[in-house]
């Protein structure tokens, strides 16, 4: 494969992570945080950019414990735990150094990297790495489009629900039920990018 | 609270009145993926059985040796046993499942409804209540996604557990081909949660619901 048409491979998976095979909308990962944190758009964005940011680095590391343990010692069936060991020990060690050098940042992403470890987008992503059979770039790429991915729609959901504050909305419908008809608004969205990939 | 709890209550709590989905929306992330098809969501529905059940007990067994510090990790560890269990038997067993599921198998181990069974009943009950509480639940939640299956099924193709229906599949009907695509699940459960809550709502005016 020439480097271009492996960029080119790169560039796919990263606006299929995003747009046409968004993480949250097309494979409902990370449903619950999602749900409950889109009420105002600085929290969400906080939440997104640490989703981002802990997902491609999971994946990645992710990609390297299955290459390097789980494949050569042949125990892929334990790759749900050491993901999720991973995922914890990574979270605990990102905050602990945010703690330690940034006590700013701390203050505003802090909060939001315990939800993180329990978020099943994240574990979800390392899983579709596997499946996929992605190589290392690929995953990487992949990992940090499915994060955007994440950010965004968590983003759009939470500038849609401050407008909604306002309007009248049945009682039964209110909280999750009208993110629920918003979010399947958003993915049909969504699902109109399909078309630009099968294009090409 | 807990201790005064007897089995009758408990099922009553899990199935309907605590539901997990209707009332906090809980874990839906691990399964709405797969309620494409009826068969897909039965055994979706079966491991979340299985899983919340069987943890729940062990849970509860070990409690009184768990130290608080690490529960967290070793309740995810249980959790993640007995999720590896039915993801290796499927794969041995039900090959062609197994590939429809996915990742999703997987997945369950971070569904919150079984770390919240865990952490909220489990801690704290003997097994034997734990263990139908845990079961329940399980049942509770897989109920509400078989219904959200179903519908999705028989209006976008016209059956159910792949046998053609009468009226669905006749020229008659125009297939809902947005139900089997991602926003028909969302539509979907947000029309069941609609009407359950409204039920709940006429029947007990508790308002701080709405908040949530």
């Amino acid at each position: 494969m020439t480097a271009r048409t492996y960029g080119l491979q790169l560039l796919i998976i990263l606006f299929a992570s995003i747009f046409t095979e968004n993480i949250l909308l097309a494979r409902f990962l990370g449903m619950c945080s999602f749900l409950s944190v889109s009420r105002q758009v600085k929290t969400a964005f906080g939440l997104g950019l640490a989703v981002v940011f802990v997902m491609t680095c999971t994946v990645a590391l992710d990609w390297l414990a299955f290459q390097y343990v789980l494949k050569p010692f042949a125990i892929l069936y334990m790759r749900y735990i050491i993901f999720i060991i991973i995922i914890a020990a990574f979270v605990q060690f990102i905050e602990m150094a945010i703690e330690r050098y940034s006590p700013v940042l701390y203050q505003n992403l802090g909060i939001f990297l315990p939800l993180i470890t329990v978020n099943c987008a994240i574990l979800g992503a390392s899983l579709f790495m596997v499946i996929r059979e992605y190589d290392f770039g690929e995953g990487i790429v992949f990992g940090l489009g499915s994060g955007i991915g994440w950010m965004l729609a968590i983003l759009a959901m939470a500038g849609i629900r401050e407008k909604l504050n306002n309007a009248h909305i049945p009682k039964g419908l209110q909280g999750p039920g009208i993110t629920l008809i918003l979010a399947g608004l958003m993915a049909l969205a969504f699902i109109g990018f399909t078309g630009v990939l099968a294009g090409k | 609270m807990p201790g005064q709890k007897n089995i009758k209550n408990v099922v009553l709590d899990s199935l309907w009145r605590d539901n997990p989905i209707f009332r906090q929306i809980l874990g839906i992330c691990s399964a709405l993926a797969v309620t494409n098809l009826v068969l897909n969501t039965m055994v979706m529905g079966t491991a979340v059985i299985f899983t919340t059940a069987l943890s729940s007990l062990t849970v509860s067994l070990l409690r009184r040796w768990t130290p608080r510090v690490v529960r967290m990790m070793i309740e995810t560890l249980i959790i993640a046993f007995y999720v590896i269990l039915f993801d290796q038997t499927l794969k041995a067993y039900w090959p062609d499942m197994s590939r429809n599921l996915g990742p999703y198998v997987g997945l369950i181990i971070t569904n919150c409804i079984i770390m919240g069974r865990a952490e909220a009943f489990a801690n704290s009950n003997k097994p034997g209540l734990s263990f139908i509480d845990g079961l329940f639940s399980g049942l509770g939640y897989a109920l509400v996604l078989i219904a959200v299956a179903m519908i999705r099924e028989l209006f976008g193709m016209g059956a159910l557990l792949g046998t053609p229906m009468p009226f669905f599949s006749s020229s008659l009907w125009d297939r809902w081909i947005i139900m089997v695509m991602p926003p028909g699940a969302f539509f979907t459960l947000a029309i069941i949660v609609w009407i359950f809550r409204s039920l709940r709502f006429s029947k007990s005016e508790q308002t701080k619901e709405a908040e949530k």
